[in-house]
């Protein structure tokens, strides 16, 4: 099965790429889509209902999405395979600028809009370094030059991404994703590990809670399936 | 060099193939492109920026010298032989016009910075209020954007391959673009409603419903109301410009408006 990671600011075109990326690959090989987010998220559903393949997804409430997408990606990963998908879609919440939610294996994607400012994709830490590919949305809303503007400031800062444009609603200028996807290794489920470095102060001891005793602390472990309460970790 | 574009045929809104085997512009050729709006204008000189593959909604094909252009000519700026102004008159990045230019400058390739001062000084001869250097881009006028944008597809986009999407609109200089632009050896396309640029063009391409529906070669009894026509349009800018400065219309002006 091969694996894309798909992060980006909200409403930069994730899921419109996603679907442009369906669209063209349904044919080729199974799909499953898996969309993590903090609040609400309906892509599952569209995706779902608009090309028919296998979509679900995860809200990760008071955590940081990246963290969450750790704990259910191991499930998310088995649950993609059990149902013999072939390429899997991972679209994060990308909200947390801190983190990045790439792996070690499969292929990283960072999603920019054309119009979200120039200093946005230097501001977004590891959402841009730790990627593979950069794709620039919504190229159709500005001019010639100020898009081979933005591209030239991604690219003084990230030399070794890989740079694309497109119009997402159209799907304009996309073969050569299309290829590097089609292109890229399977991935082995029982090596995957997360690309970046996890933040600091990842449960109650880190961020300071000086008390002795496990009844004071709790961690923040998940499943994916089932109810938050009753997962979460207090020790034994 | 460029010396030919080609740009082979796709599909209409409808998905119903387009009736030409093939386009070819040569260099040193300026070509309209007319059509009701919503008819494709847009679409088709995106085509050719974009040296679409197929991978747009239109699904045509564009050759370069009669060749498919390699990714690297498709994506990297630098050797991208087509600069295009957009209908588009906003700017979102957070620069000043200068520190804008300077980057596309060195996205393009150009080394001497003095082109940055050149192309503001260019802009500056097509629109109403001056640009600064320091301007900021987010903040200049619909006008002012496309001016600035004009001045830089001519000096830094500096290509073979010039495509105007109505440049008319906005309030610019249109005689003063197309003096600059007229025998350039480049190949120049306009989008246009403006019948005096429409027929300043030896070629002339109709759209409809998202496909080329002709090809017409300029007669020689156009090229003299293409004239006459431009004479017109002098005048009228006469009078729109003593309108914009507060100026009153006097009884010669109606007079030679009129004759
Ligand atoms: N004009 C234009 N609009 C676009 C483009 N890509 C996306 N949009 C629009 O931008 C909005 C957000 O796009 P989405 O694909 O939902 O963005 P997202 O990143 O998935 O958003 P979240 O998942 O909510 O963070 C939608 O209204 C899209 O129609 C583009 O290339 N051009
Ligand atoms: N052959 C086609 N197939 C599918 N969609 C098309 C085709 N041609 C144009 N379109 C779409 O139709 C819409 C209108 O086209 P476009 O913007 O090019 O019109 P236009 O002639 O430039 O209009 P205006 O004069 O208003 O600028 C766009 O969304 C464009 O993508
Ligand atoms: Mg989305
Ligand atoms: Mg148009
Ligand atoms: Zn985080
Ligand atoms: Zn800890």
């Amino acid at each position: 099965m091969k694996l894309l990671v798909i992060a980006g600011p909200p409403s930069s075109g994730k899921t419109s790429l996603v679907k442009q990326i369906v669209k063209k690959m349904k044919h080729d090989m199974k799909i499953a889509f898996f969309k993590i987010d903090v609040v609400k998220a309906f892509e599952d559903v569209e995706l779902n209902k608009e090309f028919g393949i296998l979509a679900r997804k995860f809200i990760s409430g008071d955590l940081c999405p990246d963290h969450a997408s750790v704990m259910v990606l191991g499930d998310a990963v088995e649950w993609a395979e059990t149902n013999g998908a072939e390429l899997f879609i991972v679209e994060s919440a990308g909200l947390c600028l801190r983190c990045s939610p790439y792996l070690n294996q499969g292929l990283g994607i960072i999603v920019l809009s054309s119009i979200a400012g120039i200093h946005a994709p230097e501001k977004m830490g590891c959402m841009v370094t730790l990627a593979d590919i950069a794709v620039v949305t919504k190229i159709d809303l500005v001019s010639q030059a100020e898009r081979e503007v933005l591209v030239q400031k991604i690219k003084e800062t990230h030399p070794d991404l890989i740079l694309m444009e497109t119009n997402a609603l159209q799907g304009t200028s996309l073969h050569r994703l299309y290829e590097i996807i089609r292109k890229s290794s399977d991935i082995d489920a029982e090596t995957l590990v997360l690309k970046g470095n996890p933040p600091l102060g990842t449960c109650t001891i880190c961020v300071g809670k000086k008390e002795i005793g496990w009844k004071h602390h709790f961690g923040v472990i998940q499943k994916l399936d089932g109810q938050t309460a009753e997962y979460l970790y207090r020790g034994e | 060099m460029i010396t030919e574009l080609t740009i082979l045929p796709g599909f209409n809104k409808v998905g119903i193939r387009e009736g030409f085997s093939k386009i070819t512009l040569s260099a040193g050729e300026t070509v309209s492109i007319v059509g009701p709006t919503g008819s494709g204008k847009t679409a088709f000189i995106t085509d050719i920026e974009l040296l679409a593959q197929g991978d747009t909604a239109t699904k045509r094909k564009v050759l370069v010298n009669g060749l498919v252009p390699d990714d690297e000519v498709r994506c990297n700026p630098c050797r991208k032989p087509i600069a295009m102004i957009t209908q588009n008159t906003k700017c979102f990045a957070d620069l000043s016009s200068e520190e804008f230019l300077r980057i596309h400058a060195r996205a393009r390739g150009i080394k001497d910075n003095s082109v940055v001062d050149e192309t503001i000084e260019l802009a500056n001869k097509f629109t109403g209020e001056k640009i600064k250097n320091d301007s900021r881009v987010t903040v200049l006028s619909g006008g002012q954007t496309r001016s600035l944008l004009v001045a830089d597809a001519i000096l830094i986009g500096a290509s073979p391959v010039i495509l105007l999407d109505e440049i008319e609109n906005a309030g610019i200089f249109k005689q003063e673009v197309l003096r600059i632009i007229q025998n350039t050896g480049k190949i120049i396309v306009f989008v246009t409603h403006d019948p005096v640029i429409a027929l300043l063009t030896k070629k002339r391409i109709i759209m409809q419903n998202g496909a080329v529906k002709k090809v017409i070669i300029r007669s020689d009894l156009e090229v003299t109301a293409a004239y006459n026509l431009l004479e017109y349009d002098k005048r009228v800018s006469i009078i729109r410009e003593r309108l914009r400065t507060g100026k009153m219309i006097t009884e010669e002006l109606v007079s030679a408006s009129l004759a």
